[in-house]
């Protein structure tokens, strides 16, 4: 059973149609005792990174959140999922979780900012089988306006390019983020969570 | 869409029944296009509960974004909208009318969600007037200033349809294309005209279109949305292949 985390803020029903369409069982949930019980979560996330760390903090889902990803927990953050991992954002300054080192930043460059729309992402690595069947430079459906910086270079499997080169996907130990939504980025996107899938929940 | 089915028009009238929209757009998913629109032309609140049925049943069968939009009044009716399965909501007469709708729903979904729609006729030599109502009322306002003010109010996109070419298949709105996209750092996605792989080309080329909309060429099988791609590929805009 994977557990899709609702803190309040949208998109949850996209990533539950994702993990229907595939078979896979899944539930929305709110409350930090039942998601405890998944065998694997997803952070979902479109909205602002200072309203989902309020969000996570008021219901102490970011200590559980914390806990169950040291504990070995599969974790899949996506967009903001994937930024509210990190030490801080530049998004309204907030302190994140700090789960992984870095900031997040904002784009500054002459495009538009959002970024909405599909881009390619370059595979630097690919750990744990995570790119099967997907070739490298494929299409992913982003929309953001900022992103991840990890300290830690050697996190990052995946790049893009907008205006700059940033992370647009990492792997540390039994996280895996991405800055797309893979569960936007039609057939392929639906590749990439299948391996995630099969990668981290079948050991 | 009106009543729930898939309806292609040629200057807002004549509409042309063009088949049933959950099945279509699982096929265009397939197909390879980049994004899907969803707009309810009679949008009444009777046919309110169609479109939502729609858009939920939509949302379980294809992994593309998807934007829907007509008849949006108020946060709530575009709440209904965004909980059903939708990733943008499109307003138009709603925010023409009431403006501060654009920023309520901003500040509340994220700019990214809100995407004006906005229809445009030319009344003379570039001036183009915003016409609400499912094109049949002129505003008397210009376009170009709906569109600068909309994006200041928060609108992450702008879904710019062109009353004199829609149907026309004689090719996109060039002129007015670049008018708007020139003052706005917002995509906008051009509507209305599209014929033959060249008026593609040209609507990014010249038109400087950060995404092309067409609805009766593909609805009627003119054209593949893969030749589309494979065309502009060879003239190098970058296309996403599948």
């Amino acid at each position: 059973m994977i557990v899709i985390i609702d803190y309040g803020l949208g998109n949850l029903g996209s990533v539950k149609n994702t993990l229907d369409k595939l078979g896979v069982d899944s539930v929305i949930l709110s409350s930090k005792d039942k998601i405890e019980a998944g065998s694997g979560l997803i952070l979902p996330g479109v909205g602002s990174a200072n309203q989902g760390m309020k969000n996570l903090r008021k219901t102490g889902l970011d200590k559980m959140i914390i806990n169950e990803i040291k504990i070995g927990k599969p974790f899949l953050g996506i967009c903001l999922g994937m930024q509210l991992l990190f030490s801080k954002s530049e998004e309204g300054n907030v302190r994140c979780l700090n789960i992984i080192e870095g900031r997040v930043k904002k784009f500054n460059s002459q495009l538009k900012v959002p970024q909405i729309g599909w881009n390619k992402v370059k595979t630097t690595e690919d750990k744990q089988r995570l790119f099967k069947k997907i070739p490298d430079n494929s299409s992913f459906y982003f929309v953001n306006s900022y992103y991840c910086v990890p300290k830690d270079k050697s996190i990052i499997v995946g790049e893009s390019e907008y205006g700059v080169n940033f992370c647009s996907i990492l792997v540390k130990k039994n996280i895996t983020a991405t800055q797309f939504h893979p569960e936007k980025s039609g057939s392929i996107g639906l590749q990439l969570i299948k391996n995630w899938l099969r990668a981290r929940l079948s050991s | 869409m009106t009543e729930g089915k898939v309806v292609k028009g040629i200057q807002f009238v004549n509409f042309r029944d063009a088949g049933d929209p959950i099945k279509m757009a699982q096929f265009y998913d397939k197909e390879g296009a980049d994004e899907l629109v969803f707009l309810d032309i009679t949008a009444t609140v009777e046919n309110r509960d169609i479109l939502v049925k729609v858009v939920e049943e939509t949302a379980k069968k294809v992994s593309i974004p998807f934007s829907v939009g007509g008849g949006i009044r108020t946060v709530e009716d575009m709440r209904m909208i965004l909980k059903a399965g939708a990733d943008k909501v499109s307003v138009n007469t709603g925010a023409f009318k009431n403006p501060r709708l654009i920023s309520q729903c901003a500040q509340t979904f994220g700019n990214q969600c809100v995407v004006l729609s906005l229809d445009a006729k030319k009344v003379k030599n570039n001036r183009w007037n915003v016409f609400i109502n499912g094109g049949r009322t002129d505003t008397e306002v210009s376009a170009i200033s709906w569109a600068k003010q909309a994006v200041k109010l928060g609108a992450g996109e702008i879904l710019l349809t062109s009353i004199d070419t829609d149907g026309m298949k004689k090719g996109f709105n060039i002129e007015l294309t670049k008018a708007v996209t020139k003052v706005v750092n917002v995509p906008v996605i051009a509507s209305g005209g599209a014929g033959k792989l060249e008026d593609f080309y040209e609507i990014f080329s010249k038109g400087k279109a950060d995404a092309a909309l067409a609805a009766s060429l593909f609805h009627f099988k003119e054209l593949t949305i893969k030749k589309v791609k494979n065309y502009l590929k060879n003239r190098n805009i970058p296309v996403r292949l599948v």
